[in-house]
């Protein structure tokens, strides 16, 4: 029996095992990408509710169907200057495992740009980052036609208590 | 065709240990000689259900012990015997053996029958030395240990099952006469082409170990005398034990080349292992599935909160049905109005089926009451004292969680009530007092709590004792001067007893402190009062349940917070003559006969924006840890209960924030865990800052 199923699963996996799906968006002019199947829902920015002491990243919290959810500004858990939110501002609600526990979070980015295919090969390039702050988040970089795209490790983005340890 | 009986198991289980219960509150009930038939008859009905469903599932140590126990009650019952206090001890005993018995059972062990098997040596030794006249035949025959085996061979006709009688019927009814071996004969059974489901083609032969005469296994059969061929016979061994009937009972469609072997090796077994299933690909399995069904726990709702649920979803549905009608059509102004009112009525709809779906977690506390007869009964006799317990308000329903959590620390201080507060009837009728001392458990609901007293009327707590006792612990100091509630307070505090001998009901030294620990988990308080000579009573105060909360919603700059209203002793303008400021940044507020310190809530929370100036401002006083603070907030807005949800799951902890929950207008907010924020404001311990010792009662108002 359970040999049947692996058999069966290598077989559906086999078309995509040298290629995911990324759903890019646009962050300061700079395309950036998450494996498609870690997103949940695209919404709107609607006002959140300040947690007390949270790093400046750290929006807030909104109510999804009941369950509390925090928002994290992409913009500036990068470092980047972040912009006002305008009716473009969209958040993407993802659902990562970080450190054994499955966390829903929102992040705000500029505007969702477009749903990509890329050969797991390629996207496997990644250049050495060691030195740079940001480099830990990035999973590699590949090229989509003449645009350059960013695809992002979530679990590392996402795990705060990392980068509050690093703050300190 | 065989049934796989383990899935009755948990059923069987959870029936017999609601039976044992009620046969032990029962008992307790009891006086010797003033018995009542009804009592009995309960004891005896719960008994005889614990040995049906024992004798079918084939746990024969259960079944053998409860017969003995039936015996007794049977003849009491049948006026023939009056109970004693030793009787009724040892009945006690026994369903504490069979509760034991049953678990090791649950949880597929080998049960220790030492116990049961002395017990049921006393019970046969009572039913033995019977002498009561017209109990002859009935003493002899239970007096009798040696038991003779029958041989009966049934083999219905066909037609037997359209008379409406059911072997298996009379066959649980003959395993209720001793132990039985069965064997199945399905030779006659035809291809399944032929095979008529309301004919009958099976045949048994029965091996009966039994202490009953011919005459109670023809009465069985006596209505199928007509039906089937019945030859009874006695065989000639005579076993102590019984064969190891049990899994052929299960599957009665055992092959017959098997059974042969099985007689043939069937000498007497000790009765008592017996039952127990022999380790086989089947029973780990059962054993897995069994697992299972422990860990997920059950509850009973009354049918008439489910119809009332059942209700209320219909009304839903017909509002939805309503609303989404009215969606379709034009909106005009009448179709506003109509969705005003759909939407009224969605939110009536809504809440009250919030209301129902809570009480479905609410049990009465009688759940808990229920134990505290016995462990009083059988404390106070091994304390030699005469106490009387009182329950007062056992339908008083409370969430199940709580309720699992609260038991522990009740029984731990109705044990303190028992062992140091009431005396003994000497030093009890030299103080002037009734001998028989009381221990009163209370429960009632006060304002989104549940309040649950325990009072005795003892000799109340030993000051003197307690305070010489904290100084020699080095909890307090030699010249601090305490109120009496204050030292009251001391046997809170972690390593604290003042049994002068260590005994096996309680000074262990270890309790209070976690009594008072696992009640401030549930976000509860317990304090003591106590006067000398009267008594001492403690107070538990509990939230109705975990998941809702009753908030106070208060504004600090554009951000609202909840804070717990059981924290909660009263709100204020601050009069800001009455304020002064210690050292750099900590203003106190003098308050009566207190200092209360401030706490400027968006200053530790980070927030700006936030009305500064003191006078401008509201101050709630909270209690936490028996630590007074007044929180600084703009301003105070409506009170409700709010719906606890984790901020955690999908973020961390965050300091000071307990959790979270969605206002009715679907935003988020933040509850206020008040002894965090006490931490995260740095103030050590607030309450040493009182003016006076003497703390005021009408404080709390």
């Amino acid at each position: 029996m359970s040999e049947h199923i692996g058999l069966n699963q290598q077989l559906s996996l086999g078309k995509q095992q040298d290629e995911n799906q990324y759903l890019t968006f646009l962050m300061a002019g700079e395309e950036y990408g998450l494996d498609i199947l870690a997103v949940q829902e695209i919404r709107g920015w609607e006002d959140v509710t300040a947690i007390p002491n949270a790093p400046d990243f750290v929006k807030g919290a909104i109510n999804l169907r009941g369950t509390i959810v925090p928002i994290i500004d992409l913009r500036l858990r990068f470092g980047i200057a972040s912009i006002s939110y305008g009716p473009l501002t969209v958040v993407i609600v993802v659902s990562v495992q970080i450190r054994e526990q499955q966390k829903v979070m929102g992040l705000v980015v500029d505007a969702v740009s477009d749903v990509y295919s890329i050969s797991e090969e390629k996207a496997k390039d990644v250049p050495d980052f060691q030195d740079s702050d940001n480099g830990q988040y990035v999973n590699g970089l590949v090229n989509v036609g003449d645009k350059m795209v960013v695809l992002l490790s979530l679990a590392k983005v996402l795990d705060l208590s990392a980068k509050q340890v690093a703050q300190g | 065709m065989s049934i796989d009986l383990s899935q009755f198991f948990e059923v069987f289980f959870e029936e017999s240990f609601e039976g044992l219960d009620a046969m032990e509150s029962e008992l307790l009930n009891l006086e010797p000689g003033k018995e009542d038939n009804e009592t009995i008859n309960t004891i005896f009905r719960a008994a005889h259900s614990i040995k049906g469903g024992s004798g079918t599932f084939g746990f024969t140590s259960v079944s053998d012990f409860t017969h003995v126990l039936e015996t007794l009650l049977d003849q009491v019952r049948d006026g023939q015997r009056t109970l004693t206090t030793e009787h009724v001890n040892l009945l006690l005993k026994s369903v504490d053996c069979l509760r034991t018995l049953l678990r090791a059972l649950q949880a597929e062990q080998q049960p220790d029958l030492t116990e049961a098997n002395e017990l049921r040596e006393k019970f046969e030794e009572i039913l033995g030395i019977a002498e009561t006249p017209t109990t002859v035949a009935v003493a002899e025959s239970t007096a009798d240990v040696t038991k003779s085996t029958y041989q009966i061979d049934f083999k219905p006709k066909p037609h037997l099952f359209k008379t409406g009688n059911e072997p298996l019927y009379m066959i649980g009814e003959l395993g209720e006469l001793g132990e039985i071996e069965t064997q199945a004969f399905h030779d006659a059974l035809p291809d399944i082409e032929q095979l008529h489901p309301d004919e009958c083609f099976l045949s048994w032969r029965f091996f009966l170990t039994t202490d009953k005469d011919q005459k109670a296994i023809e009465e069985i059969f006596e209505w199928v005398e007509d039906d089937a061929e019945i030859i009874i016979g006695i065989c000639g061994g005579i076993f102590d034990g019984a064969p190891k009937a049990a899994e052929q009972q299960n599957n009665e469609e055992q092959e017959v080349i098997e059974q042969t072997e099985k007689q043939s090796d069937s000498s007497p077994v000790p009765a008592v292992v017996s039952n127990v299933a022999v380790p086989s690909k089947e029973s780990s399995k059962k054993a897995e599935s069994q697992k299972n069904t422990e860990t997920s726990t059950s509850i009973r709702v009354g049918i008439d909160k489910v119809d009332s649920l059942i209700n209320m979803v219909g009304e839903l549905v017909i509002t939805q049905a309503m609303l989404s009608q009215i969606g379709e059509q034009e909106i005009t102004e009448s179709t506003i109005t109509a969705l005003q009112e759909g939407l009224a009525q969605l939110a009536h709809n809504t809440r009250d089926l919030q209301e129902n779906v809570m009480r479905i977690r609410m049990l009465p506390i009688s759940f808990v009451f229920s134990r505290f007869p016995r462990l009083v009964r059988d404390i106070s006799q091994k304390l030699n004292k005469q106490v009387e317990l009182k329950l007062l308000g056992e339908q008083t329903e409370l969430d199940k969680t709580v309720m699992e959590k609260i038991s522990d620390p009740m029984v731990h201080l109705v044990r303190n009530s028992l062992d140091h507060g009431l005396e003994t009837p000497e030093k009890r009728i030299a103080a002037g007092k009734d001998p028989v001392g009381t221990v009163t458990l209370n429960a009632f609901h006060q304002g989104g709590n549940i309040v649950i007293e325990i009072m005795d009327d003892g000799q109340g707590l030993n000051t003197e004792k307690i305070r010489s006792k904290a100084i020699a612990n080095g909890l307090i100091q030699e010249h601090d001067e305490l109120s009496a509630d204050e030292i009251n307070e001391l046997i809170f505090l972690p390593g604290f007893s003042t049994a002068d001998e260590v005994s096996d009901i309680s000074g262990r030294g270890v309790g209070m402190d976690v009594v008072r620990r696992n009640i401030q988990a549930l976000n509860g308080s317990v304090e003591v009062a106590s006067a000398k000579g009267v008594g001492s009573t403690f107070t538990i105060r509990l939230p109705l349940t975990l998941a809702i909360l009753d908030g106070q919603l208060v504004q600090v700059a554009q951000h609202t917070y909840i804070i717990p209203l059981i924290s909660i002793v009263e709100s204020l303008q601050i009069d800001i003559t009455k304020v002064s400021r210690v050292g750099k940044d900590l203003d106190v507020l003098r308050l009566r006969d207190e200092y209360i310190p401030i706490v400027r809530l968006y200053e530790i929370f980070n927030h700006k924006g936030a009305i500064e100036e003191l006078d401008k401002t509201l101050l709630v006083v909270v209690e936490s840890d028996n630590h007074k603070v007044g929180i600084l907030v703009d301003d105070l807005l409506a009170q409700q209960q709010v719906v606890i949800k984790s901020l955690e799951a999908n973020y961390q902890k965050v300091d000071g924030i307990s959790g979270a929950t969605i206002l009715g207008d679907g935003r988020v907010s933040l509850i206020v865990d008040i002894s965090g924020l006490i931490k995260l404001s740095g103030l050590k311990r607030p309450g040493t800052q009182e003016l006076l010792v003497e703390q005021q009662g009408n404080e709390v108002a």
